[in-house]
Parts: C-alpha cells; structure tokens; sequence
C-alpha cells in the first residue's frame, strides 16, 4: 500500500505501462472479438488491469490504458474498465502512484468513455488515436485553462505559475493534481501527464499484454 | 380446451390484444389460434413465446397453431420462432427441425439471454449483418452498428442484470410503407423476470410512499435513472439508451406491470406514458428506429 500523495512525486523515476485491454479481453471472455460488453467483463478486464499494476505499485508510474483494437464499449464496461479504475487510485489507500492515459478511438469509444465519466464527476486525459490529448469529462473552465495551458508547455516550473496560469494559478494546478489530471513534483513543478508518459517512453519499459 | 385467439396483426401495437385475451384460466390445455395471422414483428414474435411460457409456468399446455405456407410463415422461419417456441409449446411446431434461412431482413433472430455469454455472442453476431442494413436501408452513418450494438448490449444486460430470469431478444427490418414510408428496425426484448416495480422496490419504494406503483418505477428507471444498486455506475444503460434512440428520431417504450412509458418521437401516437393495462410478469422493451431522411 502506498501512502497517497495527491500527484506529489517522491519517487525520481517513472515506471511506465501500456496496458492493451483487448488483449486482456481477449485472455478473459470467451469472444470471437474484441468487444468490451457487459459489467461482469469489464470487471474481470480491470481486475486484470489492476493486477498489472500492483507490480509498481510503490512508485510513482503513469499507466496507458490503451483501447484502440477494441471494438464495441458499452457503456457498463466502460464504467468498470474506465471510471471504477480511476476511482480506485483516487482513495487515500490506493494501490500505488499511479497515473493514467488512455488511448480510445473517438467514434467508436469517446462518448461512452466520457458519459460514464460524467456519471462520476471524473475527468481523464485521453488521446483519440490522434496523438493529441484532450481532458475529457466535467471540469471548470479554470482547469481546462490550466490544464491546456500545462499540456502545451508539458512542465511548469512553481516561479513561472502566475505568468503561464494566472493568479490562481497554483490553487488550479493543485486541484488538477488532486484529481490526478496533472502531476505536482516534490520542488512543486507541475508536468502534464503526457509529458510524464513520454519520460515512461524514453525509459524504454515494454508494452504489457 | 381453452382458445386464445391470436390477432391478425401482432405488433408492438397490439400485443395488448393478446395479453388482454390471457385473462382466462390457462392452467390446463390452452390453444393459441394464430391461423388468421398476415403480421408480426419482433415484439408480437416475444410477445407469443411470453404468453405461451405464462401458460406453462401456471401448470398449463400452450399448443400454437400458425397459418400455413403464408408470407409471415416465412418471417417467422427466418426469425427463429420454431425453435424458440419448442422449448414452450406442445408438441414442437413441424418446422422446429428445418433449417432456418437467414433473410437480409434479419438483424438477429430470436435470441435466448440467460447468461453474460448471451450477450456477447450476440453483439458478435449482429455486426456481421446489421452494418449494410443500417448503412444501406435505414441510411444510417457507418458507424451506426457500433452504437446500434451497445444499445441490443444494454437491453440484454437489462435481463439478467434485473429481471433475474431468461428472456429473448429479437430484431428486425421492414419496410413500413403505409405506416411512415419508411423502412425501419425493430428491436425487441422482452423478460418473464420480476418486473421494475420490484426490483426497484427494496432500495426506492420508501422514497416515493403512497405513490409507489409500476408507474412510479417506470419512471425512476426511465425518467431518473435509478437501480436497485446503490452504485452510482449503475443505471446508465437505459439513460444512454433514451438518448441514442432520440439521436436517431426512434420510438422506445417500456413495459413492465401494468404500465408502459415511452420516448416517442413525432411520427408515432404512442402516449409517454400508460397505466391499467393487463398485468405482465416481467417487462417489454420495444425500440423502433426510422430510416434517416435526407437531410
């Protein structure tokens, strides 16, 4: 178990994951293809999931949920696979410091992905095949400002917050961190989790399935 | 022997004929007269193997006689019903063993949802046919059958996830000239579970004190959302389901109890909502979507 931190790092080294989930679907329902349907699939799919990341549970990580060989995603599924994994790892005792992208196919997975999002009052950072990453699901228009801004400069050093963000700037890059839509470093720079997710690339970890 | 005289016509508009028909005692042999039938659609198809399945559950023997060599023969074939309905009528129909011909009509054939499995054979299953019938004919966007799969996905898991019993699912195309112009999709579901009223009850019944009913539980599950799980997760199904079937200017109407409620657009005189209709054990679900009209 690992103590939470709000998006506060206290590890140097990132532990990156690319989770792909029809390959998990695959491994765990008996389907023809890879279509994420019903709650007791998506259960067993984010379990397995959840299973992948108690390996770096200890450290700071960022994990992409990678969705894009999956074809159907009903909206149950995406209730357990997208929105119960990110409620996990926002409790106190979550199992590790994990934070998430996800990679979807916007026509076929976006609206579920963001409809159950809603459901929760979550948010999650997600990228449409497009390489782009956009914050999909309820936030003010004061975090989407900071979090676009974060996601275009990739890291925000603490003296230049007001500058890039405002006044309020740091309240906003604390509340995006406590919703772990960004990370906050131990000397209080912000990065956004893309960012992050490169840091994961250039450390060369591989994809799991 | 009882007769239950079946309408000539047996849609999602008449089924309450037959249900109303039921109101007689079918503890012992009861004959469901089907020979004048000329049309049917999936919700008549469930509708029958429900009446029939009502007759056996209370101790009776549902027989069917269906019209012979007539076109809805040739629906019903390609629907699946003869080897649905051997599992409830007796003897079997004669066409049970035969072979059923796969129409290009048919988005999914008569389709008994017991377990999760159900469910994902068949959203497998449906993708193979339902994309050039709803690219093609309802003149939907290409990636209509990915949404059209979720909604038969949600509907199915409504069975198991709250009837707590089996039931069917079945969906077709027609053309409805007279009716609208128009082809369209009928998908039908339907359940001998226990109905909204109670399972809602336990956990929404105290909330709503007198007024409790089947109305009242249509509409926490249609209007508002709710389940009899405290999960906030929970619940989605039919609400994403109103909204892709408005998306679509479609018909979808709830029957559960003594009551139906319903999304009707502006082509259809369905009343949103209707109460002190014959009891039925468990619940209906009738979708409609139209072809799309040029824009």
């Amino acid at each position: 178990m690992t103590e939470p931190s709000r998006g506060r790092e206290r590890s140097a080294r990132t532990r990156p994951l690319s989770i792909d989930v029809a390959a998990i679907a695959r491994g765990t329902v008996s389907s023809r293809r890879p279509n994420l349907v019903t709650r007791p699939t998506g259960r067993a799919v984010r379990e397995a999931i959840e299973a992948r990341l108690v390996h770096m549970a200890r450290s700071l990580s960022v994990a992409l949920i990678d969705l894009t060989r999956v074809r159907i995603l009903d909206f149950s599924c995406a209730d357990e696979v997208v929105a119960k994994l990110l409620l996990r790892y926002l409790e106190p005792d979550r199992p590790g410091d994990t934070f998430f992208l996800f990679r979807t196919v916007g026509d076929l997975h976006g609206h579920a992905v963001e409809e159950v999002l809603g459901r929760h009052g979550l948010a999650a950072v997600c990228d449409f095949g497009d390489g782009r990453f956009r914050l999909l699901g309820p936030a003010s228009p004061e975090e989407r400002a900071a979090w676009s801004t974060l996601e275009h400069r990739e890291r925000i050093l603490p003296g230049d917050f007001e500058s890039a963000l405002g006044d309020r700037g740091e309240t906003v890059l604390e509340r995006l961190a406590a919703r772990r839509l960004a990370h906050q470093a131990g000397d209080g720079s912000a990065a956004s989790l893309s960012a992050l997710a490169r840091t994961m690339t250039n450390d060369n970890h591989g994809e799991a399935r | 022997m009882r007769v239950i005289e079946v309408p000539a016509s047996l849609d999602y508009g008449t089924i309450e004929v037959l249900l109303a028909r039921m109101d007689v005692d079918v503890s012992g042999p009861v004959l469901f007269d089907a020979r004048r039938l000329r049309w049917i659609d999936p919700n008549g198809m469930l509708a029958l193997l429900a009446a029939g399945k009502v007759v056996r559950d209370n101790g009776g023997v549902p027989r069917i006689s269906l019209p012979a060599g007539s076109d809805v023969t040739g629906y019903l074939d390609r629907m699946g019903f003869a080897r649905a309905g051997a599992e409830i009528f007796q003897p079997p129909s004669a066409r049970s063993g035969r072979r059923r011909v796969r129409g290009s009509d048919v988005l999914l054939e008569i389709t008994s949802i017991t377990t999760n499995s159900d469910v994902h054979e068949v959203v497998d299953r449906v993708q193979s046919r339902a994309g050039a019938i709803l690219s093609r004919t309802l003149r939907y966007p290409a990636a209509a059958v990915v949404q059209f799969s979720v909604i038969l996905s949600e509907v199915c898991q409504n069975i198991i996830e709250h009837a707590e019993a089996p039931g069917w699912v079945a969906a077709q195309s027609y053309n409805w000239t007279k009716r609208l112009g128009r082809h369209v999709a009928v998908i039908a579901v339907s359940d001998l579970g226990r109905g909204f009223r109670a399972s809602l009850a336990e956990e929404h019944s105290a909330r709503f004190g007198d007024r409790w009913g089947d109305v009242t539980a249509l509409e926490a599950a249609f209007l508002l959302g709710l389940t009899r799980f405290p999960d906030t997760g929970r619940g989605q199904g039919i609400q994403q389901i109103r909204k892709q079937v408005a998306r679509w200017q479609g018909l979808l109407s709830v029957r559960s109890g003594t009551a139906r409620i319903a999304d009707a657009p502006s082509w259809s005189r369905t009343p949103p909502v209707e109460e002190g209709l014959r009891r039925f054990p468990g619940a209906q679900i009738n979708i409609i979507l139209p072809q799309r009209l040029n824009d």
